[in-house]
């Protein structure tokens, strides 16, 4: 029994030995894209900094920021990053990359959304056909971008019916929604081709300039929480919008097939 | 069943090969869980056993509590634990947030009532027949309870692993309260829940065999070590 206490102490110790920590808050597709598995790795390598990821979703990685319980945040929802950043609690919003949404949904196409080019006709289209949607509906940064189209085709979520699943959860989370009931999903196209378990949903629609899906990054302002580490926060930065991390960035790709654009501009 | 499958043998290359990060999560999720349970026994079992012999006011409506709070929700938990432990919380400043710390304190607080419970009925059990000998020998408070704890000690362990089954299975709240974080907070059960999200069921499933495998390890070791179910004793 002594042994089991010793060894739990050691793993204690260990894990509060560690050097440099940060914390960020970022969203889900960036997760689960497996960026983050290519670029950690390069910063500790580079920095000497164990990033520590908590993968949520925009809305809750921005209550995150604003609480201080992380030092900065990676998101993807302009609007409410610029409120993030005008309330005081961010310091600025600095552009890293980008991908795009994209439309999955039955290979058979039931609302017939393939023909389309425009991604309001699309949402149209689906709106009038009515077939199965998953909607992530937990404030995600997708969420809002969907809402936003929505909005964009004149028409209200909010008063959708039965076909609407609004499920309230993850990227990954709301695929396999999608994936069991054969659904339309507005997803980012990361996620997707990082995502194992297709079933019969396929890529139906993308290209759209609106479906433009643009990552920022945020220091927390250490002003309004003091004790966030916001040197360590401004050298990932200046890592994040440097060569090393455009090379990673630009250079991940799965089955050939490239996910995200690097565009950090100097400030 | 070619996912069941396919998990298996993911189940099988990870133990085989003992592969790296399997071995820490699996280490995390111990440690976390092993800790919650010696510091929830240390509160619980003492408390059931006090709640078995001592007779007071309001003692009917504390076992009801107790026997409510072992269904609490373990979310729920997670949640308060997490504002609380939260930088613009109470607790903010001691910075437990998204540590192992803040893990075990959630599965404490999910475990200890269980624990209580459990040992409330095996004591009770227990003090009805000790009642008469131990008031004869004039033993004091204290004696009786630490006599119940000792000669109750094979049911205490029902208790003990009742809550450890708890706790090492427990994904909600040390999701909120841990955050998942990879080589800081991730334990088995919340990379299962990622590796479903990623939608890698083979990978997900075999962590999941992994973990019920040492589930199993833990309760036939600690059954193995106190001697339980042997020839000859009870």
């Amino acid at each position: 029994m002594t042994r089991v206490f010793t060894l739990t102490a050691a793993l204690f110790l260990s894990t509060a030995a560690m050097a440099e920590e940060m914390r960020m808050a970022v969203t889900t597709s960036f997760e689960n894209s497996g960026l983050a598995d290519v670029l950690l790795p390069a910063i500790k390598a580079d920095l000497d900094i164990d990033l520590q990821l908590l993968v949520v979703g925009t809305g809750q990685a921005i209550k995150l920021g604003e609480a201080g319980d992380v030092d900065a945040i990676l998101v993807h929802s302009k609007a409410a990053e610029t409120a993030f950043v005008a309330s005081g609690h961010g310091t600025h919003r600095r552009e890293i990359m980008y991908n795009d949404f994209v439309i999955l949904g039955p290979t058979a196409d039931p609302a017939a959304i393939a023909q389309d080019t425009k991604v309001v006709d699309a949402m149209q289209r689906i709106a009038a056909a009515q077939p199965a949607f998953v909607s992530r509906g937990d404030n995600s940064g997708t969420h809002l971008a969907e809402l936003a189209l929505w909005k964009a085709a004149d028409l209200d979520a909010a008063g959708f019916g039965d076909w609407y699943h609004a499920t309230g959860s993850g990227m990954g989370a709301a695929l396999n929604t999608a994936a069991g009931l054969n659904a339309y999903i507005l997803a980012d196209r990361a996620s997707w081709l990082n995502f194992g378990n297709k079933a019969d949903l396929a890529l139906l629609f993308a290209g759209d300039p609106m479906l433009f899906n643009q990552y920022a990054y945020l220091p927390v302002n250490p002003q309004k929480q003091p004790h966030v580490r916001n040197d360590l926060a401004m050298k990932l930065e200046a890592w994040l919008v440097g060569p090393h991390a455009k090379a990673l960035i630009n250079g991940y790709s799965i089955n050939d097939e490239p996910l995200f654009v690097f565009n950090a501009t100097d400030p | 069943m070619n996912d069941i499958l396919a998990g298996l043998a993911a189940a099988l290359r990870l133990i085989v090969t003992l592969d790296a990060e399997l071995v820490e999560i699996s280490l995390r999720s111990l440690q976390v869980s092993l800790t919650a349970l010696l510091i929830a026994s240390t509160i619980a079992i003492p408390f059931g056993t006090l709640l078995a012999v001592q007779r007071f006011r309001f003692r009917r409506s504390v076992i009801a509590v107790l026997n409510a709070l072992m269904g609490l929700p373990p979310v729920v938990v997670g949640l308060i634990v997490y504002l609380m432990l939260s930088r613009s919380g109470p607790f903010g400043v001691l910075g437990l947030l998204f540590t192992p710390t803040a893990m075990i304190i959630a599965q404490v607080i999910i475990i200890s009532p269980l624990i209580a419970s459990i040992t409330h009925q095996a004591m009770r059990e227990l003090w009805a027949e000790y009642h008469d000998l131990l008031i004869s020998l004039h033993a004091t408070k204290r004696q009786r309870i630490a006599t119940l704890i000792w000669d109750g000690r094979r049911n205490l362990l029902t208790a003990a692993l009742a809550g450890f089954g708890r706790a090492i299975g427990e994904v909600g709240a040390i999701m909120i309260v841990g955050g998942n974080i990879d080589h800081a907070t991730r334990v088995l059960t919340t990379a299962i829940a990622l590796e479903t999200g990623k939608g890698d069921f083979a990978l997900a499933l075999g962590l999941g065999f992994v973990l019920i495998a040492l589930a199993l390890l833990i309760n036939l070791g600690i059954h193995a070590l106190s001697g339980t179910e042997r020839e000859g004793r009870w």
